[in-house]
């Protein structure tokens, strides 16, 4: 009986410590998701940074004009956006499935959503590495927006699939 | 206090009429345009006076980079005359109707190098006094794309489908528990499922008969 309880206990805070970790990934997917699609950082020179909404440079007069309107960036922004907000709707399913959902449910909701941001934080990234411009005159290469939306969609892909495998006990 | 209204709108009449005589020449800011397509340009004026016979419309251009402006158009006494000699020839048209105070043109198969300011003269005898108005004309080879459409169009749709999954699936969810209801009440069959289905949507007044427990 004692035995019992104790792993009923263990159990119950195994899938405590497994939600809380679940939860804190998502939190942390989110956060990378908005800084890779609100930051000026995806292509970076000497003489300044740009992308994905304005271009701004680092010498004389440290201005920024609106960066151009090709219907490449136009795309990304929109995939960026919905990716932000598709792992946003994902967080609030979760947390209205981690209540409401049946003994032994699927976080399905919160998985599609999740898997469905990856998908557009993946084009969006894939779109903007295809289609940028060689510039051979200033070398530029990727910043760190850049590089996190790539980060981004791996984790997100994997908390995506966590949530397929979840199932709510207790 | 009569008087004094009587004095200031009389001072006023006097004076408004002295300060608008001048002459207000409206066209348009900026006119954008494809390679190849016609235009037309329309200059209008606001003038006190009557519209005169002898009412004129010139119009010159100042091609983008150049500081010196040809003039292109002139309408007086009656008549119109369009380039022949300059940028425009066999290219220039009045469309406009000086009676009405509209001294529009039309610009035909519009090339690149038709970037530039027209500017639009208008003048109404005795009413003379007035500023020019310009028009800045851009050639586009093709339309180019306004900041965020695309962007918002992606937006939108994604979403609008994302809300239209969500409507169908509860719309089939609410449609097939109906359907299901209605066969088994039809078939007046002692099935489980109607005995489920009895207890979970709104439930009609039954033949005591045929509920189940």
């Amino acid at each position: 009986m004692q035995t019992c309880i104790t792993l009923i206990d263990l159990l119950e805070k195994k899938m405590l410590l497994i939600l809380l970790g679940v939860l804190i990934l998502h939190v942390i997917i989110l956060i990378l998701l908005i800084v890779s699609t609100a930051a000026t950082a995806w292509s970076v020179a000497n003489s300044g940074r740009k992308d994905l909404w304005y271009k701004c440079s680092n010498s004389g007069d440290y201005h920024c004009l609106p960066s151009s309107n090709e219907d490449w960036i136009q795309a990304v922004q929109a995939l960026m956006i919905l990716s932000v907000l598709f792992c946003f709707f994902s967080l609030i399913a979760f947390l209205y499935q981690l209540f409401r959902l049946v003994k032994g449910g699927r976080f399905f909701f919160t998985a599609i959503f999740q898997i469905l941001a990856s998908v557009f934080v993946m084009c969006g990234a894939i779109i903007y590495t295809v289609m940028r411009p060689e510039d051979k005159k200033i070398y530029t290469h990727f910043g760190y927006a850049y590089v996190l939306a790539w980060v981004a969609f791996p984790l997100c892909l994997i908390s995506g699939l966590i949530y397929i495998v979840l199932r709510k006990k207790e | 206090m009569l008087t004094f209204l009587a004095l200031t709108s009389v001072a006023l009449l006097g004076i408004v009429p002295e300060q608008s005589q001048a002459i207000v020449i409206y066209t348009g800011w900026e006119r954008h345009a494809l390679v190849g397509s016609d235009i037309r340009l329309s200059c209008s004026f606001f003038s006190w006076r009557w519209t005169s016979e002898d009412v004129t419309f010139s119009w010159t251009y100042r091609p983008d980079g150049s500081r010196d402006a040809i003039s292109i158009f002139h309408y007086t006494g009656g008549a119109a005359y369009v380039d022949n000699k300059g940028p425009f020839r066999d290219r220039l048209e009045f469309v406009g109707n000086p009676g009405r105070r509209d001294g529009s043109i039309l610009l035909k198969n519009l090339e690149l190098s038709d970037n530039g300011t027209f500017t639009c003269d208008a003048k109404n005898p005795p009413d003379i006094v007035g500023r020019p108005s310009s028009v800045r004309l851009l050639v586009f080879e093709k339309v180019p794309i306004q900041a965020g459409v695309i962007t918002g169009a992606i937006i939108g749709v994604v979403l609008g489908l994302l809300v239209l999954i969500v409507v169908i699936y509860y719309l089939m969810r609410f449609l097939v528990a109906r359907r299901v209801f209605s066969l088994s009440v039809s078939k007046h069959g002692k099935k489980k499922k109607e005995g489920s289905q009895q207890r979970q949507g709104p439930v009609p007044p039954a033949d005591p008969s045929k509920i189940k427990v």
